[in-house]
């Protein structure tokens, strides 16, 4: 590819001489320490992996422990999935979710998806804060009331 | 890995014509296996094609009138309660003759009326300017004439409060929740640095109720067996609660020289006959 761009634009090879070479060096070893600097620091250290919890009262009293879709899709779609509800709630004005199965449940983040998983530090912070993304629901949306960890 | 000029412009072709169809093409080849699933609105859902209000001031005789509407409006939407006037945040609230009307004022009206507090609200105009000066359309009109807010889109630019001649719309300068008294745990509250205002109650509307205010005014006005101060009701169907009275009491609506077409309607009275 890097050969074919040089025929493309025309160059061939050519000798090559480094100068400064002394500093260049020692400012690449310092660059490359500073940049793997966190990979040697973590080297060795527990890397606790998120371990989000469905135990709440609501969940365990469910004959069928299932969400509004599948787990698998809810794993990795839930945030296109909430994106989806927000805009039909509040743009479209409709209010009912029917999903794969045929089943209806009403569109609502404060009243559906935290009715069952009341326990949004164990559910939603945990793997939010490992993966280091910070959605603002909980700015306006009001979280349910949970016991101080 | 050697290659011609000729060879590499095609891959390099290729690459940007499938590049060109962007997310529609990549969604479509990554299907996510939910064809079946669809939203569709509450069955007790209130449809209509004009939502309107009409307010009798007459009816408003006490405090506890006025106190009873913007209580039920101010509880259930978490509206907060500043003291400071610049910081306020409103919904529904009051204002003298002298300002809701201006223009339509005289040194001659009765006593009464010119130191009668007003019941004000969005007025959910049919040509709202909000709408028009709002750059990121947080604020919208709906099919059924409501001016909506969404808040997620709100950048707090404001313009909507200066197109708003009606002064319908309240800034948050700050956090509002330390001066909620009682959170509604079923309705967000709004954050720092948006915009709020009245909905027509949109969420009581899609589960087949009436707004709050006008709720609250026909209950208290039931149980002491006199006439409700406020109706609601589609406008463009003729058998609506506002329409009849629409069409028996003459009504005024603010600030029509402007244009903006209000759908909240005053009935000013006066006289017992009026």
């Amino acid at each position: 590819m890097i050969y074919a761009l040089s025929l493309f634009l025309g160059r061939r090879e050519r000798p090559m001489k480094l100068y400064d070479s002394g500093k260049i060096i020692t400012g690449l070893i310092i660059f490359l320490g500073l940049v793997t600097f966190p990979f040697f620091y973590n080297i060795g250290k527990a890397n606790v992996r998120p371990d989000p919890k469905i135990d709440t009262p609501a969940i365990k009293e469910l004959k069928e422990k299932k969400c509004v879709e599948s787990k698998e899709f809810m794993r990795a779609e839930h945030m296109k999935l909430l994106n989806d509800w927000r805009d039909s709630a509040v743009r479209d004005g409709a209010r009912v979710y029917v999903n794969s199965e045929g089943k209806a449940y009403t569109i609502s983040l404060q009243n559906t998806c935290m009715h069952c998983h009341s326990n949004k530090k164990k559910f939603c912070d945990e793997c939010h804060t490992y993966m280091a993304v910070n959605p603002y629901c909980w700015t306006c949306h009001i979280a349910p009331k949970e016991k101080e960890t | 890995m050697s290659m011609d000029r000729r060879q590499f412009l095609k891959v390099a072709g290729i690459s940007t014509i499938f590049g060109l169809g962007g997310a529609p093409v990549i969604n479509w080849l990554r299907n996510d296996g939910l064809e079946a699933s669809h939203v569709l609105t509450d069955e007790k859902a209130l449809i209509g094609k004009h939502w309107a209000m009409v307010i009798d001031m007459s009816r408003f005789e006490t405090e506890e009138d006025y106190r009873r509407v913007i209580h039920a409006c101010h509880s259930i939407h978490n509206v907060p309660n500043l003291d400071n006037p610049k910081d306020a945040v409103k919904w529904i609230w009051t204002d003298t003759y002298h300002h809701t009307f201006p223009g339509q004022e005289n040194e001659y009206i009765p006593e009464e009326i010119k130191h009668k507090p007003f019941i004000l609200l969005c007025n959910h105009c049919q040509n709202p300017p909000c709408v028009r000066v709002c750059p990121t359309k947080a604020t919208f009109k709906r099919k059924d004439g409501i001016v909506m807010m969404d808040q997620h889109r709100c950048i707090g630019c404001r313009f909507c409060m200066a197109g708003c001649p009606f002064g319908a719309r309240s800034f948050n300068y700050k956090d509002p929740r330390p001066f909620i008294k009682e959170e509604n745990k079923e309705y967000p509250t709004r954050t720092i640095g948006v915009v709020e205002k009245c909905t027509f109650c949109f969420e009581r509307l899609a589960k087949g109720l009436i707004p709050a205010c006008v709720e609250a005014s026909q209950n208290a006005a039931k149980e002491a067996g006199k006439e409700p101060g406020m109706f609601f009701g589609d406008l463009e169907d003729p058998a609506s609660e506002v329409r009849k009275v629409l069409s028996t009491r003459y009504s005024i609506r603010r600030k029509q020289e402007l244009g903006t077409q209000p759908s909240v309607f005053y009935i000013i009275g006066g006289g017992k006959n009026a």
